[in-house]
């Protein structure tokens, strides 16, 4: 019997969920943007791990599913600070309102 | 859930408490043999005016450290400046849990409610323990980034962003070192480890014999990760005033330079755990508190070292640092771990 | 009645406890006025996501989530911060003009995510881990997830490579 039910698991990954993609939605900051899309992977990878854990404990492929999810989630922290700080050596602002260029 | 594990659980914090506090002793003496031995190599006495022979020169500075009024410069970001010397401390500390300090649980000579009481010889026997110093290692970078940030002055954040950009870079080689070792064993956790060194050629099949050049990659790192000379490049007085720490004063101040040298003594534990056969030695199974004593002369002898090193060699440039660490070391400890694992691959498969 | 102490939900509580970190952390990460106090909100609900996996008995996906997304994300998105102090737009509003519309939405998905997971009976199995998870990791990622595996590490060198290339000042100052 386990002391806490899978609902629990995926009612808090909910709500992170959608709080990441709140502050996704809602942030003016380019920083702040990715900082939301990382509070989504981490709720996707609560989710994994909750269903490996209640669902199929005797097949590894959750884990094998989070990590990779961690690993592209490095790769995507990685380029997307890349470009936030190649923008503000250019534009001196991260405010993705400002960068309209292609408007006109 | 019994009273067996509510008495687990109070050895457990007891057991907790012990080892910070012992952590704390070894660093007040660390500061004392570190000050002594280096008047020594440079030809001087030391401190040896308190006490006797300057014994308690520490306990003096202590004091002082403690008695200084707690000064908080208006300029600072409040919250984020009180937590960083705690964030720096607080993962030294940890990073001790998984080391296993002696062969066999130690059982009390005394019961209590008719239970008797076995001490197991580590706080946590997790099987990812190798990973997991990597990890705690890794989050000794906040007290430094935030003590940098928080203190609103240039020179903080400049000392601030190099040493994290420091313990960043030689996390990696250092991760690759223990991979090497890891490789070997066939196990992360810290307690197979040492058996796995003990059981082989009579005791003494320590890891550093198969793995040198892990073992040195490993201590350039640890040095690095410690901020210890050659590689003290946040306290380079002459450049930053005194890096992440200039706007810390009095107990704040204390907390980062134990921070520095608990860091120091862990790392050393570590090391003479996974390379150089930690609590092993000869009789060390049957009578677990002589496996203390041989663990404990392995890391005097490698603080020993580190304070040699200390007296010998000058500071290195940050360029040069960072150079050396991405051009050198890392490129050595990935060539190390792969011929590593092509030698198993051909020995064993 | 007398106290006794197997009654302590100790797993909830801890549960609890992690859920207050990670929760907190996030509203704190979306709602903070100040960028870096956010990525230190970040490194909360980071913290309590490793908790979790704890108490999912996932003890290396703990240490991965520490090592990866404490010690560098997080390290990385500070400093970012750190190296363009503009960046961080003191005092002034970090929000869009969208941001009162988003909110309504995300609480509806919010509300249908929650209906979703109490209405499905969800097929729980009550078997237990077996054997060592951290080789069973090791033996999937070598075996049957090998070509994800190199996919993931070739994602990984190239998202490394292009962000040093972007983030490079001008290679001709570089040169000199």
């Amino acid at each position: 019997m386990m002391p806490i039910p899978l609902s629990w698991w995926l009612t808090v990954s909910a709500a992170l969920f959608s709080i990441g993609v709140y502050g996704a939605l809602s942030r003016k900051n380019a920083i702040g943007i990715l900082m939301g899309i990382e509070l989504v992977l981490n709720a996707v990878n609560i989710n994994l791990v909750a269903f490996w854990r209640y669902i199929a404990p005797t097949d590894i492929s959750g884990q094998v599913f989070a990590i990779i999810v961690i690993t592209v989630a490095a790769a995507e922290a990685a380029v997307g600070l890349a470009i936030i700080i190649a923008l503000y050596r250019r534009r001196q602002t991260a405010v993705v309102d400002d960068l309209d260029l292609l408007k006109n | 859930m019994d009273l067996e594990f509510i008495i687990s659980l109070i050895v457990q914090i007891v057991m907790i408490g012990v080892i910070a506090v012992a952590l704390m002793t070894a660093f007040a003496a660390m500061v004392m043999v570190e000050r002594k031995l280096l008047g020594r190599f440079t030809l001087r006495y030391g401190p040896n005016r308190v006490g006797k022979y300057g014994s308690l020169q520490i306990i003096a500075d202590m004091f002082k450290l403690f008695f200084k009024e707690e000064v908080i410069p208006g300029h600072v970001e409040r919250t984020v400046y009180l937590m960083a010397p705690g964030l720096a401390l607080v993962p030294a500390l940890m990073a001790f849990a998984v080391v296993p300090i002696a062969g066999a649980p130690f059982t009390l000579p005394f019961q209590i409610m008719g239970t008797p009481i076995t001490i197991n010889p580590w706080i946590a026997n997790v099987n990812v323990g190798v990973l997991y110093i990597l990890a705690i290692g890794s989050l000794g970078t906040y007290g430094v980034i935030l003590g940098g940030w928080s203190s609103n002055n240039k020179y903080s954040l400049l000392g601030g962003l190099r040493t994290s950009a420091q313990m960043l870079s030689y996390e990696l080689p250092m991760g690759l070192a223990m991979l090497s070792a890891i490789l070997i064993v066939g196990s992360m956790q810290l307690t197979n480890i040492v058996e796995f060194q003990a059981s082989y050629l009579g005791g003494f099949f320590w890891l550093i014999l198969v793995q040198p050049v892990a073992f040195i990659v490993f201590y350039i790192c640890a040095l690095a990760e410690a901020g210890r000379s050659p590689f003290d490049l946040p306290e380079t007085e002459n450049e930053l005033i005194a890096g992440f720490s200039t706007e810390y004063g009095g107990m704040k101040f204390g907390l980062f330079f134990a921070a520095e040298y608990v860091h120091m003594i862990v790392v050393s534990f570590i090391m003479a755990t996974v390379f150089l056969g930690g609590w092993s030695g000869p009789f060390a199974q049957q009578a677990p508190f002589l496996g203390i004593g041989y663990l404990l002369i392995k890391v005097a002898f490698i603080l020993f070292t580190m304070i040699w090193v200390r007296a010998s060699i000058p500071r290195v440039r940050f360029d040069k640092l960072m150079k050396f660490c991405w051009k050198f070391l890392l490129p050595v400890s990935i060539a190390n771990a792969a011929a590593t694992a092509l030698v198993l691959a051909v020995l064993f498969f | 009645m007398p106290f006794d102490p197997s009654q302590i939900p100790i797993v909830q509580i801890v549960f609890f406890v992690m859920t207050a970190c990670a929760i907190g952390g996030a509203i704190g990460v979306v709602s903070s006025p100040n960028l870096f106090h956010s990525a230190l909100y970040l490194v909360l609900s980071l913290f309590g996501v490793a908790g979790y996996y704890v108490l999912l008995s996932a003890g290396f996906l703990a240490v991965v989530q520490l090592m990866v997304y404490v010690g560098a994300i997080a390290i990385l998105i500070l400093f970012a911060i750190m190296f363009a102090r503009r960046l961080m737009g003191q005092g002034e509003n970090q929000n869009n003009q969208q941001w009162w519309l988003s909110l309504p939405i995300v609480m509806i998905l919010f509300a249908v995510l929650v209906g979703v997971v109490n209405t499905v009976s969800w097929p729980v199995s009550g078997a237990e881990p077996t054997g060592d998870t951290v080789m069973e990791l090791g033996h999937a990622f070598l075996g049957s997830y090998l070509i994800p595996f190199e996919v993931v590490s070739i994602l990984l060198s190239v998202a490394l490579i292009g962000g040093i290339f972007l983030a490079r000042e001008k290679v001709e100052a570089e040169e000199a």
